[in-house]
């Protein structure tokens, strides 16, 4: 690993100001899984380091009934897929954050390091997207907020200017009538990158599903939503013809490609399997 | 470079040093402070080979750099036996065989330990889907599981 100048700010101004400062010759440090390995290999040589570690009110959970659910951006995998409101009301986000590496690197990497790389097959951006997060950016002087759906706009490419930092997400309040789930198809149990990931969100109304979103990893430029299959769902009972039908149109939404992993065709079922499993499952669990 | 001072303990013994902030916490327990107990195998998370236990969780300490390790409390595979005995997870890979060449062994024993240290309790199917991040080349994991199961029943007897 090459050398670099390291810095600890204390709060969101001074670590903007150093990343305004010295623009593409610095990256920031989070949980450090995706950082430590590309400068190990050379694939990232930044001349400064500047770590989030101690910046305060930028990690934890909080949740009340009104406001939802609020996740910092430096608050590590294992955190929250240990969290039982998260488990509970957010149950697809934390399905995707247990997804993610091992025990051990999930007690470092963090959701903002898994978001802020505009990484396609991010295991926790499909659950962001049908939990309707919200991503709270700051550079210190102004805070903005962006939908997650308009945060990714490419691979590794992001609307993150440069001195801004992500902070968090926040996602609204969930009826207990709604049901989440996140699945992810890998040929390893452990330590694998998603060929295709699918989360569900489904809330039901009388029986019928009213709000229904569906979020798409692996299998476009970045993270979508299936918004032709959500169609398709709302406004139906989401039984398995409706569910069927979705399946094929949310195939038909993504554009995957072909690599060693596996060819597009291939991937473009098991978004469709996936979609049907996923949805199934999120009405299953909103009627529980 | 300009080397950042840190002050953390590694097996209850107190460590203040400067260190570069290129050194993960890896470099500096083996090469610094000279404790060769916790391995480097892939050297980019996958094996679990330089697993530590860092504020009561495992980490890879190939993937954390040491400034990050500021503060905080380190136990090595050096720091969880007596001079009289074994901890119950190293008893049982001695009993069970749970290893050959030994390479993987300090992190199984330190990922193992955390995770029964949270469920002494945990069935089979969990507990090998959560040693996931460990990898072994000789035994093909049998003897292993044996050995964290049996490690778990003395474990639950002790509690």
């Amino acid at each position: 690993m090459r050398s670099f100048e390291y810095f600890e700010p204390k709060t969101i101004g001074e670590a903007s100001a150093l990343l305004s400062q010295y623009g593409g010759e610095a990256e920031l440090l989070g949980g450090g899984t995706d950082l430590i390995i590309g400068m190990k290999d050379r694939a990232l040589t930044p001349k400064y380091v500047i770590s989030l570690e101690h910046v305060p009110g930028i990690e934890g959970i909080r949740y009340d009934d009104c406001d939802g659910l609020w996740v910092g951006a430096m608050t590590n995998m294992r955190a929250i897929e240990r969290s039982s409101i998260v488990r509970k009301r957010y149950t697809a986000l934390a399905e995707g954050a247990e997804e993610v590496g091992s025990i051990q690197i999930r007690n470092l990497a963090t959701l903002g390091g898994n978001i802020a790389h505009g990484s396609p097959a991010a295991d926790t951006a499909a659950a962001l997207l049908v939990l309707d997060a919200q991503v709270n950016i700051a550079n210190g002087e102004v805070e903005r907020t962006v939908p997650i759906a308009d945060f990714f706009l490419g691979p590794g490419k992001t609307v993150l200017q440069t001195g801004e930092i992500l902070t968090g997400f926040s996602m609204p309040p969930r009826s207990a009538n709604s049901g989440s789930q996140y699945l992810k198809h890998k040929i390893r149990q452990v330590m694998d990158l998603a060929f295709v990931g699918v989360a569900a969100s489904v809330s039901l109304n009388n029986g019928t599903a009213a709000d229904t979103k569906i979020g798409l990893a692996a299998v476009a430029p970045k993270p979508i939503r299936a918004t032709n299959a959500e169609a398709i769902i709302t406004g139906s009972s989401a039984n398995d013809e409706v569910l069927q039908q979705a399946a094929g149109a949310a195939a038909a939404q993504s554009s995957p490609i072909s690599d060693l992993r596996c060819t597009a065709e291939h991937r473009r079922e098991i978004v469709a399997a996936l979609t049907k499993e996923t949805a199934a499952t999120a009405v299953a669990r909103a009627q529980a | 470079m300009r080397k950042h001072p840190i002050s953390f303990t590694v097996n209850g013994d107190l460590q203040e040093l400067y260190v570069e902030p290129r050194k993960t916490l890896l470099a500096v327990i083996r090469d610094t402070i000279g404790l060769t107990g916790t391995k480097e195998g892939c050297s980019t998370g996958d094996c679990g080979a330089c697993t530590v236990i860092v504020d009561g969780e495992p980490v890879t300490s190939c993937m954390m750099l040491a400034v990050s390790a500021n503060g905080k409390e380190v136990t090595t595979i050096e720091g969880i036996s007596s001079p009289e005995q074994l901890h119950p997870v190293q008893q049982a890979f001695l009993e069970k065989g749970g290893y050959q060449c030994g390479f993987c062994t300090p992190g199984f024993i330190m990922a193992a330990k955390a995770l029964l240290d949270d469920n002494p309790n945990i069935p089979e199917d969990e507990m090998r889907h959560a040693l996931g991040g460990n990898i072994c080349r000789c035994t093909g994991y049998t003897k292993i599981v044996e050995a964290v199961l049996s490690a778990a029943e003395t474990m639950r007897a002790n509690a």
